[in-house]
């Protein structure tokens, strides 16, 4: 896995580095406010202010029904969880194998894992019919003398993400750390007061260097399995139901999968943006496209094997339910999102056999988006086709999401995105030590050599 | 007692429905398919009994009708010769209920008389329940609902008014059976007898189809009816043990 940094990339000093990075801070240009003024009001728009009328009207607003009690909300909740996943997993797994590769993007992708997370434990408040109870799903001591129900895949599902929130701020916290501190030193006011409480005095010292990559490298090791048991745990939601076509012991690979996947997609779109309206264009190269690439390209053909294994283990069960929710899957209300979901994640992906399609941008970032688009049916499809057809005929109906529902999806991308805004602000969103690591140590400059010294 | 044989001992208990190891009542219902006409009696009476929400044409044509008991059609065959069959559908009171299992909150457990209970107050509308139950009887509340004048004046004070974004469903007439409870101890502490409680749907059945009682009660008419030969239970292949047995129609 070891893999050089191409020279041409790095034909630059360690101060080209810290004056680019530490620019994209200090720097705020009007496109900047322009933009966070735009997702800002986007999101109390189109994510907040529908919200707060659904909190006041009751759950009516959304478009869900009987038997469809759930829909969008949770598609988009597993959706973001499944973005968040990629960031951090690929950042741990990377700095495991030692892909120097990793260094230029790994900061914006553990920050994508983050946000996704608020955003996806946002959608679990609008998900639920009283939010302002939500906090009876958490284990604390009460006057009640009521302790949530352990045996829930729900109450599963506090704890991990609870636990995967808490480790990923950690874990790009810590990374963040000497970063912080050379902006401390380069800054000024009251940016330099925030920084240095942020670097909590971070000096660089060779035993703080050390100490920081055992912690790191411990911490790379505890995410990847709690990285892999949050999605595995979401997809006990459904899995555990006896619901015919989600209680599947395939779930949990099928959701982890899927969360990586489109998370390697989430990284290739927010690369992309970053490249272009940062000016890390010597960052962020063809290289990180094309091995993003390929390991899209791996991921889409597990994804393939995957959603052909569900449809199998369906047929195969010879039972009726599970003939009448596989036959409406392929061709009942919703099939037409079924064939488009299987053209966007398992056909259109077979172009990045093609290495000059991998290391074309622009297709790239369409592709990209096109996985995330047909990732997100996928969500909808598995809460909407199987519960639309369950075990009693006479309970059988669609669900159709309601202007409400789309409007609270579109605006959570708004959400995501003032939060990445904010963000880059404050975050030095290039690792900018682990970019150093990756270049030729600068010969020093060449004062009065020693005495002594060969030349 | 070893440590191993007492975790043992919790972990089995621990796997019974509800955690009892015996219920002190078990009540049970039987729908004599035979005998039921679709006459939709039992619904009407259930609504009135239990402050069922009216939510107006538009709403159930979102599909989002609020009835604990429904009547299901089942149409077999084409127009001349076509056949209707009914079955009257409410919750099962499953004694293993995949929905106690998945409530975050334990708003939905099982009680010592064997009822699968909603406590409305603890539910936090994840709605995971109506999701996990195969017999698609939860019914979420969408809205704060309202009774238009006058049929608030109809309301039954012995029921909780459910708000907007809570669970509910049949509870086998809990508030009557409680009743029942209060007046058999106030009455030398006796045990409820055989007819001395009835759901609104039992007692509104005109042709009796529906059978009502406490089935560790081998003397009960309910017993006796849960035993015929025509017994069986809705998708019982689900392990659900459900307490409400269907006698099944026989064709002449
Ligand atoms: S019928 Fe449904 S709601 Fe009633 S106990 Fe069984 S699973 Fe729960
Ligand atoms: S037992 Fe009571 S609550 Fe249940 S369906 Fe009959 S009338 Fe309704």
């Amino acid at each position: 896995m070891h893999r050089p940094m191409t020279t041409e990339t790095f034909k630059l000093g360690y101060n080209d580095i810290h004056d680019d990075v530490i620019r994209s801070i200090v720097k705020t240009g009007p496109k900047y406010y322009i933009a966070l003024a735009t997702a800002g009001g986007t999101t109390l728009l189109c994510f907040f202010f529908p919200w707060f009328y659904q909190l006041y009207y009751g759950i009516g607003a959304a478009g869900m029904n009987h038997p469809g009690v759930w829909g969008t909300y949770l598609a988009s909740f597993i959706f973001w969880i499944g973005l968040s996943h990629s960031g951090t997993l690929l950042s741990c797994v990377l700095h495991l194998t030692n892909s120097s590769w990793r260094k230029a993007m790994y900061r914006s992708a553990e920050a994508m894992t983050l946000f996704s997370l608020v955003v996806a434990a946002t959608y679990v408040m609008v998900h639920v019919g009283r939010p302002w109870f939500i906090h009876w799903a958490v284990p604390y001591p009460n006057q009640m003398e009521l302790w949530p129900n352990f045996r829930s895949p729900l109450m599963f599902d506090v704890m991990a993400i609870a636990t995967y929130i808490t480790g990923s701020t950690i874990f790009i916290y810590m990374g963040s750390i000497p970063d912080f501190a050379a902006v401390r030193d380069r800054t000024s006011g009251w940016r330099n007061t925030m920084y240095t409480l942020l670097s909590l005095g971070w000096r660089g010292t060779d035993k703080e260097w050390h100490r920081l990559h055992w912690a790191y490298t411990f911490l790379a090791v505890l995410i990847i399995p709690l990285a892999v048991s949050v999605h595995s745990i979401v997809s006990w939601d459904f899995a555990m139901s006896i619901v015919p076509s989600l209680h599947q012991t395939i779930f949990a690979p099928y959701f982890v999968v899927g969360a990586i996947y489109s998370g390697t997609a989430g990284i290739v779109t927010v690369m992309f943006v970053l490249r272009k309206s940062m000016g890390f264009e010597q960052y962020i190269t063809k290289l990180h496209f094309d091995n993003l690439g390929k390991l899209l390209l791996v991921l889409s053909l597990i994804w393939t094997y995957i959603n052909g294994v569900e449809l199998f283990t369906a047929w195969y069960s010879g039972t009726s339910e599970e003939y009448e929710a596989l036959n409406y899957k392929l061709f009942g209300y919703y099939s037409w999102l079924y064939w488009e979901m299987i053209i966007f994640c398992a056909v259109l992906p077979m172009l990045m056999f093609s290495t000059r399609f991998r290391t074309s941008f622009v297709p790239m970032l369409i592709l990209s988006i096109a996985i995330n688009i047909g990732m997100y049916t996928e969500r909808f499809l598995i809460i909407a086709t199987s519960l639309s057809r369950q075990y009693l005929p006479d309970a059988w109906g669609t669900y159709v999401p309601s202007p409400v529902e789309i409007s609270i999806m579109l605006g959570s991308f708004a959400l995501f995105t003032t939060l990445f805004l904010v963000f880059v602000k404050i975050f030095p969103s290039v690792s900018m030590y682990e970019v150093k690591e990756t270049m030729a140590t600068p010969k020093m400059e060449p004062a009065a050599p020693a005495a002594g010294s060969p030349a | 007692m070893s440590l191993f044989s007492r975790f043992m001992d919790g972990w089995r208990k621990y796997r019974k429905p509800g955690y009892y190891d015996e219920f002190d009542y078990h009540w049970t219902m039987t729908i004599d398919l035979d005998k039921c006409t679709g006459c939709e009696a039992c619904v009407t009476a259930c609504q009135a009994e239990n402050n069922i929400p009216i939510v107006g044409e538009e709403e159930i044509a979102k599909g989002r009708e609020m009835q604990w008991i429904r009547v299901e059609r089942y149409w077999e065959g084409e127009y001349p010769n076509a056949k209707l069959s009914f079955i009257p559908m409410m919750c099962q009171h499953c004694d293993a209920a995949p929905c106690e299992t998945v409530c975050p909150v334990g708003a939905t457990y099982h009680n010592q008389d064997g009822l699968n209970t909603q406590i409305y107050n603890r539910c936090i509308g994840t709605r995971a329940c109506a999701v996990y139950c195969p017999y698609e009887v939860r019914y979420f509340n969408y809205y704060d609902h309202e009774w238009d004048s006058p049929l608030e004046q109809q309301l039954n004070p012995e029921v909780t008014v459910r708000g907007k974004g809570v669970m509910e469903k049949c509870t086998f007439c809990i508030q009557r059976i409680r009743e029942a409870k209060d007046v058999a101890k106030d009455d030398d502490r006796r045990r409820v007898q055989d007819g001395d409680v009835q759901p609104a749907c039992v007692q509104s059945c005109p042709s009796k189809a529906l059978v009502f009682g406490d089935r560790k009660d081998t003397e009960s008419q309910v017993y006796q009816s849960m035993n015929d030969p025509r017994n069986y239970r809705v998708l019982d292949e689900l392990n659900t043990d459900s307490s409400v047995f269907y006698l099944k129609k026989v064709d002449a």
